[in-house]
């Protein structure tokens, strides 16, 4: 599926990418305050690695995002979520009551309960929805044609 | 029917319409990629269908300007009981119903909150005191993960039908049919 | 009551309306692929236009880009060949038309478009958009905070829903002899 043959593409899509990648780590990152979040940011990163994928070859996108590392991804992001949910159990509240992840723990630099717990859940989102369409993305297109 | 009703409803029929072209493209198509194409348009109608839902005229969207959300956090919490929350809302509507809710909301009883959300139907769910108009935020959250659970499920769609063509050669309803029975 | 929101309403509606029904009578696949993309990124247009950010961006990047690379992975994988088929079908459209006008039936008493006295508005009381200030330590963003917080149980669903789907189509495709597998199962096995 490689487009190595056309070097205005291939220009077009080299100066894209990091903005690309930018813009999604913004959305990510800058959900609590702009429109965005997991989601956002988890599908437009999957689609900069989509397009990388789909110009440079596939073998290109699995060297930059490893299919072993994106299956574990998968996982960890859900963990991330449940695990943010146990923590708040740990702490004294109930599952997913962000009120208890206290300020006290590094008050300066971490935000206050809500605003951690909102981060830490829209981060696990984040990286299940870039893993999975990444990965579903390397399935359909490594899968062999057939006539 | 007035010009304000056509125009009040209309974004409801073209809802419907999308959804019934989808319908019609899943329901009289035998190919397999064109009827999830045809389910992917009925999809997104629905989107669009909750979407309209929780547009207010004249509102924004509901992401609170940092000075106005300063302007409005508490800065003590204890002095936020239910007499804060009620001036907040009260204070957007000039019902009758309002004035006679307040000396019960006063009392700090939940009984008297509910009282007071029948007492006012207009619109103080929606506005911040005297700042602007945010629309529903609900259907965005709804439909945020719809789309997203939407993708994965037309890719396990998608997938399947790659192992339909490998296993039967076709992706065509009824050659497949055909192949069954005759096996 | 006509202003230029109105317009732009009209306007990208009738496109999508355009759009779905050449969808639905174009013959070749590849074409109405890429149709779906357009219609999806003018939904997105439109979603923007009514206040909803957030999900404009998640229908540009799902619909418009990741679907349809996955449908042309598809077509790719299954072949362009399709039997022909009539532009038009009687049963189907008589079928969907009555159950259109039905549908239809039903808008009639529905709030106007807009309307800020819509039942939709008045549950919860007082909405998240005031309770989120408070609640939130003030947070801009109220969908992000209905999102993570409010709705918390449900979002931790849908992630699971999009592993769960995830997992699934690697299940169904994945090849009998994969190198990587290969190497990933000696891997554990020495470890």
């Amino acid at each position: 599926m490689s487009m190595n043959t056309f070097p205005i593409i291939r220009v077009v899509t080299k100066l894209l990418i990091p903005y690309i990648l930018l813009f999604a780590l913004y959305v990510q990152f800058h959900g609590d305050y702009g429109p965005g979040g997991g989601f956002q940011a988890g599908v437009i990163l999957a689609a900069a690695l989509t397009l990388y994928g789909l110009v440079f070859g596939l073998e290109a996108a699995k060297r930059v995002a490893p299919p072993k590392l994106m299956q574990r991804l998968m996982a960890l992001g859900v963990l991330i979520y449940a695990g943010t949910g146990v923590a708040t159990m740990l702490m004294g509240g109930n599952f997913l009551d962000y009120n208890h992840l206290t300020h006290d723990v590094w008050p300066q630099v971490l935000p206050s309960g809500q605003h951690l717990g909102i981060f830490l859940v829209e981060l696990g989102v984040g990286v299940t929805v870039t893993a999975v369409m990444t990965m579903i993305f390397y399935t359909f297109a490594g899968r062999q044609h057939i006539t | 029917m007035s010009l304000e009703q056509f125009l009040g409803l209309y974004n409801y029929w073209i809802v419907i319409f999308l959804m019934m072209t989808g319908f019609y493209i899943v329901i009289s198509r035998g190919n397999l990629i064109r009827s999830i194409i045809g389910l992917n348009i009925f999809q997104t109608s629905v989107f669009l269908l909750y979407i309209t839902m929780g547009k207010i005229s004249g509102g924004t969207a509901p992401i609170i300007p940092p000075a106005l959300a300063a302007a409005h956090s508490p800065h003590d919490e204890h002095t936020l009981d239910a007499h804060g929350e009620h001036a907040l809302n009260g204070h957007s509507v000039d019902e009758p119903g309002a004035a006679a809710g307040e000396p019960i909301a006063n009392g700090a009883a939940e009984l008297a909150e509910h009282v007071e959300e029948i007492a006012e139907p207009v619109s103080a769910a929606v506005t911040i005191a005297d700042g602007p108009i945010y629309s529903n935020p609900l259907p965005s959250v709804l439909m945020l993960t719809a789309i997203v659970v939407g993708i994965a499920t037309t890719a396990v769609a998608l997938a399947l039908i790659v192992r339909i063509r490998e296993d039967y050669g076709t992706i065509e309803e009824d050659e497949i049919l055909a192949v069954d029975r005759r096996s | 009551m006509i202003n230029e929101f109105t317009m732009i309403d009209v306007a990208i509606l009738t496109l999508l309306a355009a759009t779905a029904v050449t969808v639905a009578r174009i013959r070749d696949l590849w074409a109405a692929i890429m149709f779906t993309g357009i219609y999806s990124f003018l939904s997105a247009s439109w979603m923007l236009s009514l206040d909803a950010p957030d999900v404009a961006f998640t229908e540009a990047a799902v619909g418009a880009g990741i679907a349809t690379v996955l449908f042309l992975c598809t077509l790719a994988l299954t072949g362009k060949n399709e039997k022909r088929f009539p532009r038009f079908s009687p049963v189907p459209f008589l079928v969907v038309t009555i159950t259109g006008a039905v549908l239809v039936y039903g808008t009639l008493d529905m709030p106007h478009f807009g309307d800020p006295d819509a039942p939709v508005h008045q549950y919860p009381s007082p909405s998240f958009v005031e309770r989120s200030q408070d609640d939130m330590h003030g947070l801009p963003n109220v969908v992000t905070a209905v999102l993570a917080s409010y709705r918390g149980y449900d979002t931790m669903g849908e992630t699971a829903v999009i592993f769960t789907a995830g997992t699934a189509v690697i299940l169904i495709l994945r090849k009998e002899e994969d190198p990587d597998d290969k190497a990933d199962g000696s891997e554990e096995e020495a470890a």
